[in-house]
C-alpha cells in the first residue's frame, strides 16, 4: 500500500510533465489539424536554456531555497521567451508556407524540423548527457512504514503546484479572453474567423509560441527531475506526450491534462511492478491500443468529415 | 451627387476556361440596399466572394468608399483586412456560426481586434485588469443590444447550434454587423426562411440601413424579399450585366424576362 502510494506520487508528478507538452500538440492539432512532432524538440531546448541559465545564475544544491524558487521562476521565464521564439520561428519558416498544401507536407517538415533541432542541439551543446546536481534535496515523510516510507520531495511539490498554475492560467486565456475565444473560433471555422477581421495567421503563430513556452517550463521541470538531459529527451518525452494528447482526445485541452497525468501514472506504476527497462513500452502500447479501441480518445469529439 | 460607396468596374472571375463573372460593373450607393439576382448560376455568388476576398478575381477593380476612412481597392486587400479596415462584412449561403460557442461569444468574435488592444495581448485578459474588463464589459453591452434587438437576449448564453433556424439566420447578420461594418454583404439570407420570417427579416433589413446606416448588397432568390426592400437592382445572367436599376424598372425589362423565363420562338 505504501509502495503504492508512492508511487502514484511520482506518477502524478510525471505526468504533469507530460501534460504540460501534450497541450501544444492538441492546441496545434486543433486549429490547424496537424501533429507538430518537433514539439518534443521544444521541449528539449527549453530544457537546454533552463540548464543555462541555471549554471549561470549559479543556483547550487546549498542555494536558501527561498532564494532558489526565485531564481527559477526567474530561469522558468527566460527559458519560456526563449523557447517561445522558437516556436514562432518553427510555424512561420516551417509550416505556414506550407499551409493549404497536402496533409503530408507539413508531417515532413515537422519531422524534418525536430531532426534539425536535434543535431543543433547536439552540434552546439555536445552530444554527452548533462548533468546537474540535485537542487532543494529534502521533503516530507508522509508516512513511515515497517518496510517502505512514503516520501514526497520539495521538487515534486514544485513541480505539480507549478503545472496546476500554469494550466489554471492556461484555461483563463481560452475561455476568459479575446485570444482564446478567437482559437476556439479558428477551430471551428477557420475562413470564417478571417471574415470577421481576425488576423488568423497570428492566432496561429501564438497556438505555437504559447504551446512552446508550457513545453518550456515541462523542460525545466524534467532538467530537476531527472538532474540529467541530453540532446535526444525530445523524442521520447515528446511522444509519451502526443501519446497522452491522443489518449485525452486529440483537440481536447482537458484531454491533454488528463491524458498526461494518465500517461505519466502507466509509466510509472508499469515500472514499479514489472519491469523498469519495458516501461517505454507500456506508454507506447497505449498509444496503439486507444488508436485502435478509441480513436477519439476520452474526452475527443468523433471525427466529423468536413465537406 | 456623393461618391459611391461601393465602384465595381469590369469585375472578371474565371476558373480554368470558364468565365464565370465577365466584365462586371456596378455601383452601391451609401444608405442603399442593392440586390443582385438572376437565375442560377449566373455568377452572383462568384462576384460576392470577390468583393469580400475569399476569391482574387482575374481582373478588374472593386473600390470601397469609406465615408471617414478613404478609398480602398478590395481586390489587393488580404480578406481579414477587408473587414477589419475597409469594414465589409459577409455572410454565406449557409449558416456558419460557431455552433460550439455560445450565442455572445459569437458577437464577441466580431469585436476581438478591439477587445485585443485593450488585453495587451491577453496579459490584462488573464488576470483581469480593470482596462480589460471594461473593454470586455463594453462589448458585451453592444452585443447584448444587438441580441436584443433580433429578440434573442435571454438566449446569450445558449450554445448558437441550439437556436432555431430562423434565428440562427439573423445571429449571423448581426454577428456581421458587430464589425461595425459600412458594407453588409448577405448572400441569400432569405433561404430556408418561412414567409413571416422573411418579412421579418425585411423589416430588419430596412431599419439596419435606416438607423444604422449600413450599406447593403444582397444576393436573394426570394422574389418577394427583394422586389420589396431593394432600392436598386443589378441583373446577371451567365456573368454579364443584362439589367441595372430600380426594382420596378428590372420588373418590366424583356431582358430580364427573358432571362427568367425563356421567350416563345
Amino acid at each position: 500500500m505504501d509502495y503504492l502510494a508512492q508511487q502514484l506520487i511520482n506518477g502524478l508528478t510525471l505526468g504533469s510533465i507530460y501534460g504540460l507538452i501534450a497541450i501544444g500538440y492538441t492546441m496545434v492539432y486543433g486549429i490547424i489539424g496537424m501533429i507538430n512532432f518537433a514539439h518534443g524538440d521544444v521541449f528539449m531546448v527549453g530544457s537546454f536554456v533552463s540548464l543555462i541559465c541555471i549554471l549561470l545564475f549559479g543556483i547550487t544544491g546549498s542555494t536558501d531555497i527561498v532564494i532558489g524558487i526565485g531564481i527559477l521562476m526567474i530561469v522558468a521565464v527566460i527559458a519560456m521567451a526563449i523557447s517561445g521564439v522558437y516556436g514562432w520561428t518553427i510555424e512561420r519558416l516551417a509550416y505556414r508556407p506550407l499551409r493549404g498544401s497536402f496533409r503530408l507536407a507539413p508531417l515532413i517538415t515537422a519531422i524534418g524540423v525536430s531532426i534539425f533541432l536535434q543535431n543543433f542541439v547536439q552540434e552546439t551543446q555536445g552530444a554527452r548527457v548533462k548533468p546537474l546536481q540535485a537542487l532543494f534535496a529534502g521533503g516530507f515523510t508522509l508516512h513511515e512504514g515497517t518496510e517502505f516510507t512514503v516520501r514526497i520531495t520539495y521538487m515534486q511539490i514544485l513541480i505539480v503546484l507549478l503545472t496546476i498554475a500554469l494550466m489554471a492560467g492556461f484555461s483563463l486565456l481560452i475561455s476568459r479572453t479575446s485570444l482564446g475565444r478567437a482559437q476556439r473560433a479558428c477551430e471551428q471555422d477557420l475562413k470564417m474567423t478571417q471574415l470577421l477581421g481576425i488576423d488568423v495567421d497570428r492566432t496561429i503563430s501564438m497556438t505555437f509560441v504559447i504551446g512552446a513556452m508550457l513545453a518550456a517550463v515541462a523542460g525545466l521541470m524534467y532538467l530537476l527531475y531527472y538532474g540529467v538531459i541530453d540532446f535526444f529527451i525530445g523524442f521520447s518525452a515528446g511522444v509519451k506526450a502526443f501519446t497522452a494528447a491522443v489518449l485525452g482526445g486529440i483537440g481536447s485541452l482537458p484531454g491533454a491534462m488528463i491524458g498526461g497525468v494518465l500517461i505519466g501514472l502507466i509509466e510509472v506504476l508499469f515500472a514499479a511492478y514489472f519491469s523498469s527497462e519495458y516501461k517505454d513500452v507500456a506508454a507506447f502500447s497505449m498509444l496503439i491500443i486507444v488508436l485502435i479501441f478509441m480513436p477519439q480518445g476520452l474526452l475527443g469529439r468523433p471525427e466529423i468529415e468536413k465537406v | 451627387m456623393t461618391k459611391p460607396l461601393l465602384t465595381v468596374k469590369d469585375l472578371t472571375m474565371r476558373f480554368g476556361g470558364l468565365v464565370a463573372v465577365d466584365k462586371f460593373s456596378f455601383e452601391v450607393q451609401a444608405g442603399h440596399i442593392t440586390a443582385i439576382i438572376g437565375p442560377n448560376g449566373a455568377g452572383k455568388t462568384t462576384a460576392f466572394n470577390c468583393i469580400t476576398g475569399f476569391y482574387k478575381p482575374s481582373g478588374g477593380s472593386i473600390a470601397l468608399h469609406h465615408p471617414s476612412r478613404g478609398d480602398f481597392s478590395l481586390e489587393t486587400m488580404e480578406d481579414h483586412k477587408i473587414s477589419r479596415i475597409a469594414k465589409v462584412a459577409r455572410t454565406f449561403q449557409n449558416i456558419r456560426l460557431f455552433g460550439g460557442m455560445t450565442v455572445l461569444e459569437n458577437l464577441m468574435i466580431s469585436q476581438h481586434n478591439e477587445l485585443m488592444r485593450a488585453s495587451m495581448f491577453s496579459i490584462a485578459g488573464i488576470f483581469g485588469l480593470p482596462s480589460y474588463r471594461r473593454a470586455e464589459k463594453e462589448a458585451i453591452e453592444k452585443s447584448m443590444a444587438w441580441l436584443k434587438r433580433i429578440g434573442i437576449a435571454d438566449k446569450a448564453d445558449d450554445a448558437a447550434a441550439a437556436l432555431p433556424y430562423g434565428q440562427q439566420r439573423k445571429l449571423e447578420i448581426v454577428r456581421a454587423l458587430c464589425t461595425d461594418p459600412v458594407l453588409l454583404c448577405l448572400d441569400e439570407p432569405a433561404a430556408g426562411l418561412n414567409p413571416k420570417e422573411s418579412d421579418d427579416l425585411g423589416v430588419f433589413l430596412r431599419e439596419i440601413r435606416d438607423k444604422d446606416h449600413v450599406g447593403i448588397l444582397l444576393i436573394e432568390h426570394d422574389m418577394s424579399v427583394v422586389m420589396e426592400i431593394s432600392d436598386h437592382i443589378v441583373v446577371l445572367d451567365y456573368g454579364r450585366k443584362i439589367s441595372d436599376g430600380t426594382p420596378a424598372l428590372v420588373r418590366n425589362d424583356a431582358a430580364v424576362i427573358k432571362a427568367y423565363l425563356g421567350v416563345d420562338e
